[in-house]
């Protein structure tokens, strides 16, 4: 008998977090990243205790939107995300040093696993996973062991965006996940297949997040990301979710 | 104390296999525990038997036995293996402590020794694994 013990404390784990959000896309390059580390912004600015996982263990990139610098975990029985502005957050690259990470798939399940058994989120209203783009281990193993996760997503205006986005949109709701929406980021113009297609698969589309020229200086600022349009944009969105 | 995690999912898996048996009391559990998680076994051991507490089914004192399992690492590039400990010296203490919370850290701070390949792959001793348990119906 060989036994895998960590599946069995996930549960408690995540036991005091309200609501567990999986911002995801199936396609890479969308800006899932910067959904879910302004999601994350904005639900801490509104009072609320926000947890982020960035599980894009090949790229993480949430450390750099929030402008994570020296951070580190602490040890208290597990190990606990350091706060950064508000906001609880844990990914892979305390530990990588932003070397490459040459993970294949199994290598990927035991990272998440461990991530999962080991960190103490403590009590918080929401917790904003960062994923990966494909439906690969990552999704799989989120459906999987996060059974509570919601799945906010992610496309671009783009025909082949949108070609792999539906594929995702068809495995969650083949899985019966709960999906709040589709948000159409970095639109340039005033096109309507996006929405149609996603109306199409019977999912909420949630609304554009127009292309902002004055996003890409304000990353790694927090403070200035929550003055731009895109932010702006999000809130408006996010407000139909009631979030 | 990240070992306190661990510990705690051992004792969850163990009392969940134990309900499944539907045992009464659990009198011997086997741990292994693979080199490049670097445990501290004293403090899991503690640890293990301060979460062992009040479970049901009972779990007796002293029922956990660590075993330690040498890391053996294959290079899908050249064939070659070696072990951790063979190259754990040349690491830095916060690369070996990343190591630690995470084993498969080392495919970021290491290279196979022979062809300095990144793809190589842990073929035994990653972390912490439930062998046996044995106990009284």
């Amino acid at each position: 008998m060989t036994m895998e013990p960590r599946t069995s404390v996930i549960e408690k784990r995540l036991k005091n977090i309200n609501r567990i959000i999986a911002v995801a896309s199936g396609k890479g390059g969308v800006g899932k990243s910067m959904v879910a580390s302004t999601l994350a912004l904005h639900l801490s600015q509104h009072g609320h205790r926000v947890g982020l996982l960035d599980l894009d263990l090949y790229g993480p990139s949430s450390h750099i939107i929030l402008g994570v610098k020296n951070k580190f975990p602490t040890e208290e029985k597990g190990i606990i995300p350091p706060i950064i502005h508000g906001i609880s957050f844990m990914s892979i690259v305390y530990f990588t040093e932003e070397k490459p990470s040459p993970f294949r798939g199994s290598d990927i399940s035991n990272i998440i696993l461990e991530l999962l058994a080991i960190t103490q989120w403590g009590r918080l209203d929401f917790l904003i996973i960062d994923m990966p783009p494909g439906i690969g281990d990552e999704t799989l193993d989120v459906i999987r062991y996060i059974k509570r996760s919601e799945f906010l997503v992610v496309t671009t205006p783009s025909k082949v965006a949108m070609g792999t986005v539906s594929k995702l949109l068809t495995m969650l709701l083949e899985l019966k996940k709960p999906v709040l929406g589709v948000i159409e980021n970095m639109t340039m113009a005033d096109a309507s297949f996006i929405e149609q297609e996603v109306q199409r698969l019977q999912v909420r589309y949630l609304g554009k997040i127009h292309f902002d020229h004055t996003l890409e200086d304000s990353i790694g600022n927090p403070d200035a990301l929550s003055e731009t349009q895109a932010m702006k944009d999000l809130r408006l969105i996010l407000k139909k979710i009631h979030l | 104390m990240h070992e306190w995690a661990l510990a705690e999912s051992i004792v969850m898996a163990t009392v969940e296999e134990a309900r499944k048996e539907k045992l009464k009391t659990i009198t011997h559990v086997t741990v292994h525990i693979g080199e490049l998680q670097q445990i501290e076994k004293e403090i899991f051991l503690f640890a293990l038997n301060e979460l062992s507490k009040s479970q049901k089914p009972l779990i007796k004192k002293d029922a956990f036995v660590l075993k330690t399992d040498k890391s053996t690492l294959s290079c899908k590039n050249c064939g070659e293996s070696w072990k951790y400990s063979d190259m754990k010296k040349k690491l830095n203490k916060t690369e070996s402590e990343s190591i630690h919370f995470i084993p498969e850290i080392v495919f970021v701070h290491t290279r196979c020794p022979h062809c300095g390949s990144p793809d190589f792959e842990i073929t035994k001793g990653r972390g912490v694994t439930l062998t046996s348990i044995k106990g009284v119906r």
